[in-house]
C-alpha cells in the first residue's frame, strides 16, 4: 500500500466530529477519538463503550484504579494488544481522521506515527546510539548523517544529550533507571511520531528522575500529542491538560484537568480524587 | 461441630521430618553417587590414558620353566590372579617383550610371579619400528653401507645412530611426499581422463578427437611412470635398507633390523626422571600428531582427531540454522494449538530415537537417494560412487538430524525467555514481527541457542553407531580437510575417535596391544569434546555479558 504521511492524513481527514464529550477547546482539532469503543479479552469485556476525543498537542492523562482499563485503552491506540490471542473489539478508534482498524492500514506504519513509552524502561541490549536509531533502521534509513542528526535531536528532545553525548557507543544497559526511561522516550520520538503514548512512565523511577520526565512531558507537548496513564494523581494534575477517569472499564468523567481536580461533576470522581475509594 | 478438637489430630510430626531432612540427604546422595561415578570414570581414563606414554623401565625376567631357565627382556604391564581352572590363588605377571617376530607373533608373555627373578640391565635399547611393533635388546653394532661395523661400545655409536635415523626419517618423508604428490597427481590425472572417457561413453556423446587425445595423454603418463617415476621410487626405497642395526635379544639371538623401519631408539633404563618426562611428552605428542600404523594398534590418531573435529563442525554448521529456523516458526508464527503441541512432543521424542535408526535413515536417504542422485547427475559413468557412498557430509547431516531436537528445544526456550518488554519496545518503534525477531529476539537468544549447540555437539561428537553406516572407516586414505583444492572434501570417508576406540579395542588382531590405545584415544576424545564445548561456552559467556538484561 502507498506510504501514508502525516500531511496526507491531515489534509484528507474529514473534520472530526466532536460527537462525544468533545475537546471543548475551540481551534484545537481532535486527534484521537474513540467511538463507542468496547474491547474484549476472550469473553471478558474490559472496556465498555468508551467515547472520548483527545485534542492535538496537549497532554491527556488517564487515571483510575488498577484494572480499570486505562492501560488497555492506551495500548489499543497503537494496536499493541493485537499481540494477545483472542482479543476483539466493537466500535472504532479514529486517529487523525482514519480508523486504526482499516484493513489497508499497515500496523507498522501506524506504530511509527504513534510512539509508545512503557512502564518499565525497555532499552535494547545495544549501544545508546543503536537504541535511538532502531526505529529508523527498521524503516530502512541507513544514511549515517541522517542517523547522527536524529540521535542528537532525539537525545536533546529527551533531555539526555548532555549526559549521554560522550558515551553514545556504550551499552544502554549501563544507564541509570531514569536515564533508561528517558532513552526510551528518545527512542520513541526519534521516529518523529505524531502521538506519544506513555504507560505509567514514572512508576519505576525515583522522585528526581520523575520530575525530570515530567518536565520533559511538558516540553514534548509542544510537538506531540501526549497521552499518559498514571496512578499518581499529583502527576496528572501537574502535567496534563485534560484528564479522564476510568473505573471498571467505563469512562467516568473526562474534562479539563482543572475541572476534574477542582470541580468534578461526578460524585465518583470526587471520591477517587480525594482518596475515598480506589 | 463445636465439639473440642480430637487431640490426636493435632499430633505434630517431628521437626526433622517437617524440614524434609531425609529428602535432603537423599538428594545429596543422588548427586554424590553420580559425581563419584563420573570422577571414577575420568580417573580410570586419565590414569590409563596417560600411562601409555610413560617410558617404563625394561627389566630382565629370568623364568624357571620346569627346571629350564629362560630369559626375557620386557616391561611389566600388570600382575593379576590367574583365571585358569585349578590355579586359583596363583599370581601371574604380564610382560611386554616386543620382538613379535621372535615370539611367534606375540608381544606379551604371562608367567607365574613365583617362578621369576628380575634384574634391571643398564644398556637395554628400545627400538620403535614402523612394522611389527617395538624391539627390545642389547645393541650390538651398526652396519653402515661401505663402512666397517660400528660397535655399540664405540663412543660415536649413539650419535651416529641418531644421525642415521634422522636421515632415514627425512627420506621416509621424501618417499611419502613423492608417492602421494608426484605419483599421486599423475594417477589422479589418469583417473580423471578415464572418467571423462567413461562419461562420454555413458552419455553417448563420443568425440573421437578427444578420445584419441585422452589415450595419448594416458600413454604418456604411463610411460613417464615406468621410465622415470617408478625407478626413482624404487631407488629411494632401496636406499632405506642401506644400514642395519643389530640387537641381541634376551635369548642371546642376534637380530638385524633395517634402519629404514626404525623411527626412534631409546635407552629406557638410562633415562633420568626428567628424561622420562621428556619422553612422556614426546610420546603423547606423536600419538596426537602421527598417522596410525599396524592396523591402528601403533602410531598416532591424528586422522581420527581431524575427522571427528571436521564432522562435529560440519554437524554444527548444519544443525544450528536448521534448528533455529524450526524453533522460530514453532514459537513465533505457528498458531499454538493441538497440532503444534503434537509437533513439539514429536520433536522431543525424536531425541530419544536410537541413534542407529538415524544411521539407517542416513544410509537410505542421504547416501543412496541424495548421494546416488548427485552421482548420476554430476558424475555419469563413474564405476565407483563419489557421493553415493558413505562420506563426511552424510555423516554430519545424519548427526545433525539426530541432534536437531536438542537445538530446537533450547532455542524455543531461549526465544520464549526474551522479555516481552523488549519485543513491545521494538514493535512500538514500528518494527515488523520479523524485524523484531531478527534484530531483538534472535541476538538475545544466542546464548540459549549456543547451549543447545553445546548439548548437540556433546552428543554428536561421541556418537559411533550411525557413523558406521554413513562414512566412518577404519583407515582413511586422506584427511577430509587440507590437501588439494577445494581443501574441504565433503565426499571423503573419514576416521572418527569413537569408532577408533571400538575398532582398536574390539576388532583388532592384537587386543593386548590395543588396550592402551583404547584408553589414550578415549582420553583424546573426551578432551576434544571438552575443548569444543569450552569454546562454545566461552563464546556464550561473552555474548551473555553483551546481552545481559539487568534492567528487566
Amino acid at each position: 500500500m502507498p506510504a501514508m504521511t502525516a500531511n496526507d492524513i491531515k489534509t484528507s481527514a474529514p473534520s472530526v466530529v466532536s460527537h462525544a464529550a468533545g475537546s471543548g477547546a475551540p481551534g484545537v482539532p481532535d486527534y484521537i477519538s474513540c467511538r463507542n469503543y468496547s474491547f474484549y479479552y476472550g469473553p471478558n469485556k474490559v472496556l465498555h463503550e468508551i467515547s472520548l476525543d483527545i485534542p492535538e498537542r496537549q497532554v491527556t492523562a488517564f487515571i483510575g484504579p488498577s484494572g480499570c482499563g486505562k492501560s488497555t485503552l492506551l495500548r489499543n491506540f497503537n494496536r499493541m494488544n493485537d499481540l494477545i490471542d483472542g482479543v476483539h473489539h466493537d466500535g472504532d478508534i479514529i486517529v487523525s481522521g482514519r480508523t486504526i482498524y482499516d484493513p489497508h492500514l499497515e500496523v507498522t506504519s501506524l506504530r511509527k506515527r504513534i510512539g509508545m513509552v512503557f512502564q518499565k524502561s525497555n532499552p535494547f541490549p545495544k549501544s545508546i546510539y543503536e537504541n535511538i536509531v532502531y526505529g529508523l533502521r527498521v524503516a530502512g534509513v541507513n544514511d549515517k548523517r541522517v542517523l547522527d542528526q536524529c540521535v542528537e535531536e532525539a537525545l536533546r528532545g529527551a533531555a539526555l544529550w548532555d549526559e549521554a553525548k560522550d558515551r553514545l557507543s556504550a551499552s544502554a544497559l549501563g544507564l541509570s533507571g531514569g536515564q533508561q526511561q528517558r532513552l526510551c522516550i528518545a527512542r520513541a520520538i526519534a521516529v518523529q511520531p505524531e502521538i506519544l503514548l506513555m504507560d505509567e512512565p514514572c512508576s519505576a523511577l525515583d522522585p528526581i528522575a520523575t520530575s525530570k520526565v515530567e518536565e520533559l512531558i511538558l516540553e514534548l507537548k509542544k510537538s506531540f500529542t501526549v497521552v499518559i496513564v498514571t496512578h499518581n494523581m499529583q502527576q496528572a494534575a501537574r502535567v496534563s491538560d485534560r484528564t479522564a477517569l476510568f473505573y471498571l472499564g467505563r469512562l467516568v468523567e473526562y474534562d479539563t484537568t482543572l475541572k476534574i481536580f477542582t470541580n468534578p461533576s461526578q460524585k465518583q470522581t470526587e471520591d477517587y480524587i480525594t482518596g475515598r475509594f480506589g | 461441630m463445636a465439639a473440642s478438637p480430637d487431640p490426636k489430630a493435632l499430633t505434630i510430626p517431628t521437626r526433622r521430618y517437617v524440614a524434609g531432612e531425609p529428602m535432603v540427604w537423599l538428594t545429596a546422595m543422588g548427586l554424590t553417587l553420580s559425581l563419584t561415578l563420573v570422577f571414577f570414570l575420568l580417573c580410570v581414563v586419565v590414569w590409563n590414558g596417560l600411562g601409555v606414554f610413560w617410558p617404563s623401565r625394561v627389566v630382565e625376567f629370568s623364568v624357571d620353566q620346569g627346571g629350564k631357565r629362560e630369559v626375557f627382556l620386557g616391561i611389566e604391564i600388570k600382575r593379576q590372579l590367574k583365571r585358569a581352572p585349578g590355579k586359583a590363588g596363583v599370581n601371574e605377571i604380564q610382560i611386554f617383550t616386543g620382538n613379535k617376530e621372535n615370539y611367534n607373533g606375540q608381544a606379551f608373555q604371562y608367567f607365574d610371579v613365583s617362578s621369576i627373578t628380575t634384574r634391571t640391565p643398564e644398556g637395554v635399547m628400545l627400538v620403535e619400528r614402523m612394522e611389527r611393533g617395538h624391539a627390545i635388546g642389547q645393541p650390538v653394532e651398526l652396519r653402515i653401507k661401505g663402512e666397517a661395523p660400528l660397535k655399540a661400545d664405540d663412543a660415536k655409536f649413539d650419535s651416529r645412530l641418531a644421525q642415521l635415523i634422522s636421515e632415514v626419517g627425512h627420506r621416509r618423508e621424501e618417499i611419502k611426499s613423492f608417492e602421494k604428490g608426484v605419483i599421486g597427481r599423475g594417477a589422479q590425472e589418469m583417473k580423471e581422463l578415464e572418467d571423462e572417457k567413461r562419461a562420454m561413453a555413458a552419455t553417448k556423446r563420443l568425440d573421437p578427437a578427444r578420445i584419441k587425445q585422452i589415450d595419448e595423454k594416458i600413454a604418456e603418463l604411463n610411460k613417464d611412470f615406468t621410465d622415470n617415476l617408478d625407478p626413482k621410487r624404487k631407488a629411494l626405497r632401496a636406499q632405506q635398507d642401506d644400514h642395519q642395526l643389530v640387537l641381541k635379544i634376551a635369548s642371546g639371538e642376534e637380530k638385524v633390523i633395517s634402519l629404514g623401519v626404525v623411527i626412534d631408539t631409546v635407552y629406557p633404563n638410562k633415562l633420568s626422571v626428567i628424561g622420562q618426562f621428556g619422553r612422556f611428552l614426546r610420546n603423547a605428542f606423536l600419538f596426537v600428531w602421527e598417522d596410525p600404523r599396524e592396523a591402528n594398534t601403533e602410531g598416532g590418531i591424528f586422522p581420527a582427531i581431524v575427522g571427528t573435529f571436521v564432522m562435529t563442525i560440519l554437524m554444527s554448521v548444519a544443525v544450528v540454522p536448521f534448528g533455529v529456523l524450526a524453533a522460530i516458526y514453532l514459537r513465533e508464527y505457528a498458531k499454538q494449538g493441538l497440532f503444534v503441541r503434537i509437533v513439539r512432543i514429536s520433536v522431543n521424542n525424536l531425541a530419544g530415537v536410537p541413534s542407529i535408526v538415524f544411521g539407517v535413515f542416513g544410509l537410505g536417504f542421504f547416501v543412496y537417494i541424495v548421494g546416488g542422485s548427485i552421482d548420476s547427475f554430476f558424475y555419469p559413468g563413474r564405476p565407483d560412487p563419489v557421493f553415493g557412498t558413505g562420506a563426511v557430509l552424510w555423516a554430519s547431516l545424519t548427526l545433525a538430524l539426530m541432534t536437531v531436537p536438542v537445538v530446537i528445544v533450547a532455542t524455543e526456550e531461549s526465544i520464549a525467555s526474551v522479555p516481552r518488554g523488549m519485543r513491545e519496545g521494538s514493535l512500538a518503534c514500528g518494527a515488523s514481527k520479523w524485524q523484531t525477531i531478527q534484530r531483538i529476539v534472535l541476538p538475545a537468544s544466542i546464548p540459549g541457542i549456543l547451549t543447545g549447540l553445546i548439548l548437540a555437539m556433546a552428543r554428536g561428537a561421541g556418537e559411533v553407531a550411525p557413523l558406521m553406516l554413513v562414512g566412518v572407516v577404519k583407515l582413511a586414505p586422506a584427511l577430509p580437510v587440507g590437501g588439494d583444492f577445494p581443501f574441504l572434501h565433503l565426499d571423503y570417508k573419514f576416521m572418527h575417535l569413537g569408532f577408533h576406540i571400538y575398532d582398536v579395542g574390539f576388532q583388532s588382531p592384537d587386543s593386548e596391544a590395543a588396550k592402551p590405545m583404547v584408553f589414550a584415544t578415549t582420553l583424546v576424545l573426551i578432551l576434544l569434546v571438552l575443548a569444543l564445548n569450552l569454546s562454545a561456552i566461552m563464546i556464550r559467556e561473552r555474548l551473555r555479558r553483551k546481552y545481559a538484561t539487568g534492567a528487566f
